[in-house]
């Protein structure tokens, strides 16, 4: 519009002339209309002919308000121009930059470029040097097995020579070269294993929102197991790419025979493998400083779970490619055998397995020990409760049947017995045979007490309670079961009751005996515990009178 | 006789209480305390007729109570001192007491277990050793080949040491300490070393094994952390003078050098629930012996930590641990540690085995149910030890 002119022109009298020919067509429009002098965005504007009229025509209110609005416009056009103007000369201003920013990169690559070409020649010269080295030295090898230097020239484009070798030994060189490269390759795998382990005890860790579940450990393990192969697998195929790029050594005896079997299988995998097993079975030597935090019993499952199938499965995998990759001599040094690695992975399985049932049967333990301990079993009253404690006890036992579940098979139970005659000594047990037991037993001579309890335990096995744990579940958790209530027994015979405290242990037991038998492969093992701590409860009772057994079954009923 | 087979005697009662008659340097003999809460009491007199592998017994009445603890002097045949427990309605105090056994009996008799009339005959109290203040007693300790005035008792935290005055007829308390810190802490065992003039003493609470000095009453060192869980038991080596083994819950044997207690020395895990006793013999020092509510008793050989870690030396009776490094010029190859063997005449939990002080090779283990088994050192290894 031509308003700039117009807040330009509000002084000057040849505003006319220079903006027909600045506007161009659209104002000879406008001047073929009629020349309107008192037009204020006319070409032809005149200001006294403006003022005259306006002065004569309006109003004193009016003139004041067109005084005002143009004063705005003027300020605003003003303003306007102002932010156009500076806008343009930063649009140049920062062009200009640019422009000297881009020539200065420019040199720069320029110079780097010229580094570049300077490498790609020493490079090529310097690997001119060595293929001409090695050349001679293929030469001289010909020479040596009666082949003419005329068959070198069958070489292709890696210079390999179409002619044998004779076994006149490795190159030392290329041999350290080639054990050390292992050698990185295998700390790189222990690196990354111990990184792998990091992630699952963070995971394992980590705090979980209310109602979402945590990481599966199938998962978990999957993940490890699936990492560690498939690393494994890349490390081999590195090692695999080194002997097939400098094939010219390749061909060398080395690394037919002694490489495969001495770097590869032995000290790359093997080594790996071996490491592997030590690595997960120190966490069952419990933490390397006393006072660090021991590893979570998860990691524990986890871990025995791993080195069990790399005794099933893994080992002999990774052995058969390894071999395949790497063919082994025959008339080469030693190997070791698949089995020997096999009985180590299994020996750490064991070990972490029987770790995690110490460690899970020591927390049940504890729990029981404490409440033991802290109870006032002469002052208590009569029992109406199952103490909170055995609940807790058998939530407990439950989350580890789940937890030991995710990742072990179920295992053997033994059926039920339907052999109840052994029944008729456990007169204080609290088992589910109803009126096997004389509501008030008192014994009339010492003699009494002791001989019913030896000919118990004529009759039961007895228990053996770290009889080695078997690699599935029920065996786990009887493991556990048994340790918990071992201590259970132990702590009763170090208190003194009254009658209601053995009243206490009483429902307390019959409770346990109803929740945590099925968890055992054997429940006359849970039974026979918990009729061993009844009789000691019972041992240790000031005043012995069991309570009725319907009511005990009631109380548990309960809950 | 190649008879190395165990003698087992069985009391009628539960049983936790053993010890050798310390004093009694000729005959085997150990003193069991039974446990009962509705019957007398009793303590049995064990004599050990190891020509013919029989034994005899007498039995004492001790009416006060039952027995969680039994000691002996080492200066006079009759004494003893036991750890019982008064029973009332709503509680339960485990005093201590000093007592004398009938003069007849000191030197053990010829009555046969069967003998139908065993005629039992009381003690006689000499003192109590008054508790009021302190708590219930855990255990009570003679100074070691000492004149028998001096004992030591653990009542709760709480180190009392007590003079026996006329003719032990009364305890006045000489010194104490007690143990400061928060929660309820409470000694459970503890062993007067025979080294150092016997003027140290060693104490387990919790998972704590503390040395303390009785003159001065103060702690000289502690072992935090000694066992995962409770520390049950500890004695000293009765020939390298720093020296302590200890067991506890965590079903381990752990040995310690006091001057250095970050670390054990050696850590023993035999057994597959919690180890209540562990025992030197008082004579060849790599002879360990156990006993665990597992039901075993596990003998152990630990020769690379003991006093002669490279076997008997012809000449040398008392080797220290520099001369034998002098010596290693002459020296075979250092023994193995090993387990020599694992007793399990036992069925029910082993809460004490002690060595008898008249024969350095055989030794008591008892078990819960009352069971006294009398076991010896294989002839083997006793042979090739002294020879």
């Amino acid at each position: 519009m031509a308003a700039v002119t117009a807040g330009s022109g509000a002084g000057s009298g040849a505003a006319g002339s220079p903006e027909a020919r600045y506007y161009g067509p659209a104002t000879a429009e406008a001047a073929e209309a009629a020349p309107d002098p008192t037009d204020i965005n006319g070409p032809h504007f005149d200001p006294e002919a403006f003022m005259t009229k306006v002065r004569s025509e309006c109003p004193l209110g009016q003139l004041l308000a067109r005084e005002a609005a143009l004063g705005r416009e003027i300020r605003a056009l003003d303003s306007d121009m102002q932010t156009l103007l500076y806008e343009n000369y930063n649009k140049f201003i920062s062009a200009t930059d640019t422009i000297r920013k881009m020539k200065v990169d420019f040199r720069h690559m320029e110079a780097e470029m010229d580094d570049l070409a300077a490498n790609m020649a020493a490079i090529s010269a310097s690997s001119a040097r060595v293929s001409a080295a090695l050349q001679e030295r293929h030469r001289r090898g010909a020479q040596l097995a009666g082949t003419g230097p005329g068959r070198f020239t069958g070489a292709d484009q890696w210079g390999v020579s179409r002619g044998g070798c004779p076994p006149w030994g490795a190159d030392p060189l290329v041999a350290r070269a080639a054990r050390e490269r292992v050698d990185r390759y295998l700390r790189a795998l222990q690196t990354f294993f111990l990184g792998c382990l990091g992630d699952v005890r963070q995971a394992l860790a980590a705090p979980r929102p209310p109602g979402k579940e945590g990481p599966g450990l199938p998962d978990l393990l999957a993940t490890l197991a699936a990492s560690v192969l498939g690393q494994l697998k890349a490390v081999l195929a590195y090692v695999q790419l080194f002997t097939a790029r400098d094939v010219a050594f390749a061909s060398l005896p080395y690394f037919k025979g002694e490489f495969c079997v001495t770097a590869v299988r032995e000290g790359l995998v093997v080594a790996f493998v071996r490491w592997l097993c030590r690595t997960a079975r120190g966490f069952a030597d419990g933490p390397a400083e006393r006072g660090a935090p021991a590893a979570p019993p998860a990691l524990l499952l986890l871990l025995a779970r791993l080195c069990l199938d790399y005794e099933n499965s893994t080992i002999s995998y990774i052995l058969t490619l390894t071999d395949e990759q790497f063919p082994p001599q025959d008339s080469g040094p030693a190997v070791t055998p698949g089995p020997a690695l096999c009985a180590e992975a299994r020996a750490a399985a064991q070990r972490l397995l029987d770790h995690y049932v110490q460690v899970q049967g020591a927390a049940v333990a504890q729990m029981l020990r404490k409440s033991v301990e802290t109870r006032d079993w002469l002052g208590t009253v009569e029992p109406r409760n199952v103490r909170a404690v055995m609940k807790r006890v058998v939530e407990d036992i439950t989350a580890i049947d789940v937890q030991v579940g995710q990742l072990f098979e179920e295992g053997v139970r033994r059926a039920q017995s339907s052999d109840s005659s052994r029944r008729a000594f456990s007169v204080y047990s609290s088992s589910r045979a109803p009126g096997r037991y004389a509501p008030s037993y008192t014994p009339s001579a010492p003699m009494d007490t002791h001989l019913l309890s030896n000919i118990q335990k004529l009759f039961s096995e007895r228990i053996d309670i770290f009889s080695p744990v078997e690699f599935n579940k029920v065996s786990v958790l009887t493991g556990i079961i048994k340790i918990s209530l071992k201590t259970l027994l132990e702590c009763v015979r170090l208190r003194t009751l009254g009658r209601f405290g053995l009243q206490q242990v009483q429902v307390d037991g019959h409770y346990l005996q109803l929740y945590l038998w099925r968890f055992a492969s054997d429940e006359r093992v849970v039974q026979g515990l918990l009729d061993e701590v009844a009789a000691s409860a019972a041992h240790r009772c000031l005043d012995p009178v069991p309570m009725e057994h319907s009511v005990v079954e009631l109380i548990c009923e309960r809950g | 006789m190649e008879d190395d087979a165990p003698v087992i005697y069985g009391l009628e009662f539960q049983a936790r209480a053993l010890t050798p008659q310390t004093a009694e340097t000729d005959a085997i003999r150990f003193l069991v305390g039974t446990q009962s809460l509705r019957y007398d009491n009793q303590i049995h007199i064990i004599d050990f007729d190891d020509e013919n592998n029989i034994i005899n017994k007498n039995v004492l009445l001790h009416q006060v109570g039952e027995i969680w603890h039994i000691s002996t002097s080492p200066a006079d045949k009759g004494v003893l001192a036991t750890c019982y427990n008064k029973t009332s309605d709503t509680k339960v105090m485990t005093c201590a007491a000093v007592w004398r056994m009938p003069k007849e009996l000191e030197s053990g008799s010829h009555e046969s277990p069967d003998d139908s009339s065993s005629n039992t005959q009381t003690l006689e109290l000499l003192c109590h050793l008054d508790n009021t203040a302190h708590g219930n007693m855990a255990c009570v300790m003679w100074e070691p080949m000492g004149d028998g005035k001096k004992i030591i008792s653990l009542a709760d935290n709480n180190i009392l040491m007590w003079d026996l005055q006329e003719s032990s007829a009364k305890a006045v308390l000489s010194s104490s300490a007690a143990l400061e810190g928060k929660g309820q802490l409470k000694f459970t065992s503890g062993r007067w070393s025979p080294h150092h003039n016997c003027t140290q003493i060693a104490t387990a609470n919790d998972t704590a094994v503390r040395g303390w000095d009785t003159r001065s009453m103060r702690q000289i060192y502690c072992i935090e952390n000694a066992h995962g869980q409770l520390v049950r038991d500890l004695d000293f080596n009765p020939n390298k003078q720093y020296y302590l083994a200890s067991c506890g819950d965590d079903c381990k044997v752990k040995f310690w050098d006091t001057r250095n207690v970050t670390e054990p020395v050696k850590t023993l895990e035999e057994h597959s629930h919690w180890v209540w006793n562990v025992r030197y013999n008082h004579s060849h020092d790599q002879l360990i012996l156990t006993g665990s509510s597992d039901s075993r008793v596990i003998l152990s050989n630990m020769v690379s930590i003991s006093s002669e870690p490279f076997g008997h030396m012809v000449d040398d009776d008392e080797l220290s641990d520099q001369e034998d490094q002098h010596q290693e010029e002459k020296i075979k190859e250092p023994l193995q540690d090993s387990v020599i063997a694992t007793y399990e005449e036992h069925e029910d939990s082993v809460y004490a085995v002690e060595w008898s002080s008249a024969d350095p090779w055989l030794f008591a283990s008892l078990s819960y149910d009352g069971r006294l088994v009398i076991n010896r050192v294989p002839r083997a290894l006793k042979y090739h030890i002294l020879l």
